[in-house]
């Protein structure tokens, strides 16, 4: 029988982007095929409504334009730094995916194409989607400097695409060698708590640089003192190549692009011929056999049953620990300015009050959407002879009673400092934790645990719920510590929420 | 033998885009092991996840051990146990956790599921992983757990839906066992299956499902004589099932 040739790269990379674009399409879909015309139209919308903002907060640094002085490279800088964060943070995720499911390994591996070449084809198409995806989340901020500020800004668009392809090749290069370091037992924890650190800790620096230098700072686009703008290297130091090549010195940006095509391209020479071995390794890992300590056999009440198994597969469940991590990396800032005022005026606490009820509004919804939605056996919970309310209760108490677990040390702390701030909070989260575990309920559809990730593409609805009634009870609480009836409006406007969250929900919590 | 019936089924129907269950009438005796048998779309599993409270039927009535489980689930479901094809465990939990889990959701008292656990995590060879997670053990140790779990709490009724499938020869031997002992101490087995030989072998009395009724019912000499032929349960089920259709 005559041989076929081996398949092109092309052919390859066409096979490599439908998949990818299937995979995309089913998870801004939720897997309903019908809906993709309406998705695209609202994302359409959506960007194009993100540039009224984008517009009041660039508009005007368009129309005057920068200035290559040291604070202004600093502050592109900072910009570049936190979105290269961002995007390395996001393909690290979808490395260690990509890595750990064995999804087409088999036929790859078994077929009789080169894994070096398709995992070429692989590493690239992953970064030339990460690169699209940088283009498509900094255009409202590019396009409005393009239209107030000429079309010089173009090449913010060449620099995004250029930290795309980087942060995708850098992804693969961590990944790896984490794989080496730490085995690929670790790597698949570690890699993850590190892309959701990475992610979280611009964000996170910025605030912290915020609240330790409040009222010392002269607030630009970002906060950039006098002294830090001295003390950095010169305006021609190569330290800010990038953001040169932002306000669109041609040679700065000429570097940027290259330098982004040679990190991609040394990635794919040194890592494509051993990512199918890795792959293989993570995927053929005997299944591990955690050990739990032997304990006193006692089943208790169903409720204590359900309670102890919720808070059992949480605990367990290190993959989950590291996405709640993600939301608790946002305590940081507040834990400082705790630390900080501790003894001192109590009026910045509201701060706290605030971020302490939003990040327990969120991490309801989180863990609700586990014990509710992702209920591993529901045909054995749904059998056994626990009526559905005794089982939502007690599936309430398990989520409560988790937050409780993270969030009451820091109450307990606050309470120190100022009782009625702790108050505020306590009752804040109980609040804004219920709200978002009834809209939970209210959404609530069978899935698997493993889709946490994807719980969001489920259901905008709840996902804007929870958000914005977190924010309205973190809003009340904050209101409220200050000792304004404006807390009020806030109260009514979670209430309105809520009410229209349930006016639009497929089931309106017949449950409980 | 005691006169009330481990379940008894009347004018049972559900339909989704067409009727998958019709006007279905069954009775299964305490202490019998019954098989029920039908072609892909058959309607068995559609009965007996209303049997078990997890669909709602549209019409008709189900009553488990005497108890009616449409008006009182509760304690029909503290008669009944469940065990589905894909078994329904904790990868994060232990064998030995899963089962007191089960306990708990069941309210056995802690010495009488503490004794009946252990029995069962020993008869089913899984002691050695007893405090091992579930998340590494293969499809046959995981069947052995769903089973054990539907165990523990002592049920009068065990209705499994293909407990079989994908099991290696010594699970399957195993389960076998197992289920036969349950019958032996008198308890009633009631079992959906594709693999004929096993409920030619196991059942004391066949039905089979075509279409959502029940076409023919009987042991399997009565099977016979209905289909008017001799041979294995194969060939008298396929006649069944072949006559079924043309009617």
């Amino acid at each position: 029988m005559a041989r076929a040739k081996e398949p092109s790269l092309g052919w390859l990379a066409r096979n490599e982007l439908r998949l990818s674009w299937r995979d995309w399409q089913a998870m801004i879909t939720a897997g309903n095929k019908r809906s993709l015309g309406t998705a695209l139209t609202v994302l359409l919308v959506v960007g194009l409504v993100l540039h009224l903002p984008a517009y009041a907060m660039l508009g005007p640094v368009g129309k005057a334009g920068i200035h290559e002085d040291v604070a202004s490279l600093i502050s592109v800088s900072l910009i570049v730094v936190l979105y290269t964060s961002l995007l390395l943070a996001q393909a690290m995720e979808t490395v260690t995916r990509t890595l750990y499911s064995r999804g087409d390994l088999d036929l790859v591996m078994s077929s009789p194409v080169s894994p070096r070449r398709l995992f070429a084809v692989r590493i690239f198409i992953n970064a030339l989607l990460v690169a699209m995806m940088a283009v498509l989340l900094s255009s409202p901020l590019i396009d409005v400097l393009i239209l107030t500020g000429g079309w010089h800004w173009l090449s913010a668009y060449v620099v995004s695409i250029a930290v795309g392809l980087t942060a995708g090749g850098l992804a693969v290069a961590i990944t790896i060698g984490l794989f080496r370091l730490l085995g690929p037992r670790r790597t698949r924890l570690v890699a993850q708590v590190v892309a959701a650190i990475i992610g979280a800790a611009f964000a996170i620096g910025i605030q912290v640089m915020a609240i330790l230098y409040y009222g010392q700072l002269n607030r630009r686009v970002f906060a950039v003192s006098s002294e830090t703008a001295a003390a950095a290297p010169p305006a021609g130091s190569l330290l800010w190549l990038p953001a040169r090549a932002v306000l669109g010195d041609p040679l700065s940006l000429l570097v940027v692009a290259l330098a982004g095509l040679v990190i991609l391209g040394a990635v794919i020479l040194v890592f494509a011929p051993r990512l199918g071995e890795h792959s293989l390794a993570a995927t053929d890992l005997p299944s591990l056999r955690g050990r739990a300590r032997s304990h006193r056999f006692d089943p208790g009440s169903p409720a204590t049953a359900m309670r102890r198994k919720e808070w059992r597969l949480l605990r367990r469940d290190p993959w989950l620990v590291s996405q709640t991590l993600t939301q608790l990396l946002y305590l940081i800032p507040a834990a400082l300015l705790l630390m900080r005022n501790f003894g001192q005026a109590t009026g910045v606490l509201i701060v706290i009050v605030m971020v302490l009820v939003t990040v327990g509004g969120q991490l309801g919804g989180a863990l609700a959407w586990l014990a509710i939605s992702g209920e591993d056996a529901p045909e054995l919970v749904a059998t056994a002879p626990v009526s559905p309310r005794a089982v939502t209760r007690a599936k309430i108490e398990a989520v409560l009673g988790a937050i409780a677990a993270v969030l009451g040390p820091l109450v307990v702390a606050l309470a120190f400092l100022s009782p009625l701030d702790a108050l505020m909070t306590a009752i804040g989260l109980l609040f804004a934790a219920l709200s978002t575990i009834r809209i939970q309920l209210w959404f609530r559809s069978q899935a698997k645990r493993s889709n946490f990730r994807r719980r969001h593409t489920s259901s905008r609805i709840a996902t804007f719920g929870e958000a914005l009634v977190s924010f309205s009870w973190a809003s009340a609480a904050g209101l409220a510590a200050a000792g304004t009836w404006f807390a009020a409006i806030s109260v009514a406007s979670a209430l309105l929420i809520l009410a229209a969250v349930r006016a639009v929900s497929p089931r309106k919590a017949a449950a409980v | 033998m005691d006169a009330m019936p481990a379940l008894a089924v009347r004018g049972l129907s559900k339909a989704f885009d067409r009727p998958a269950v019709d006007r279905l009438d069954l009775t299964i005796r305490k202490g019998e092991f019954y098989a029920l048998l039908g072609p892909n779309g058959a309607g068995k599993t559609t009965t007996l996840r209303m049997v078990v409270g997890l669909l709602k039927p549209d019409a008709g009535t189900i009553e488990v051990e005497g108890v009616d489980a449409l008006a009182d689930p509760i304690a029909a479901k503290r008669q009944m146990a469940w065990v589905s094809d894909e078994p329904m465990i904790y990868d994060k939990l232990t064998p030995l956790e899963y089962l007191e889990f089960v306990a708990g959701l069941w309210s056995i008292d802690t010495a009488t599921a503490a004794k009946t656990a252990n029995e069962l995590i020993d008869w089913l060879g899984l002691r050695p992983h007893a405090n091992d997670r579930c998340e590494g053990f293969s499809r046959g140790m995981r069947q052995k757990v769903a089973l054990a779990g539907a165990l523990v709490h002592d049920p009068r009724l065990i209705i499994l839906d293909e407990p079989l499938t994908g099991l290696d020869a010594g699970t399957a031997r195993q389960v076998k066992d197992l289920l036969h002992a349950r019958v032996q101490a008198g308890g009633t087995v009631i079992m959906t299956t594709h693999i004929l030989e096993v409920a030619e072998r196991m059942a004391e009395r066949i039905g089979v499902l075509a279409a959502g009724r029940l076409i023919a019912e009987g042991t399997l000499a009565e099977l016979r004589l209905r289909a008017g032929r001799g041979g294995s349960l194969e060939d008298v089920f396929l006649t069944l099932v072949a006559n079924g259709a043309a009617a």
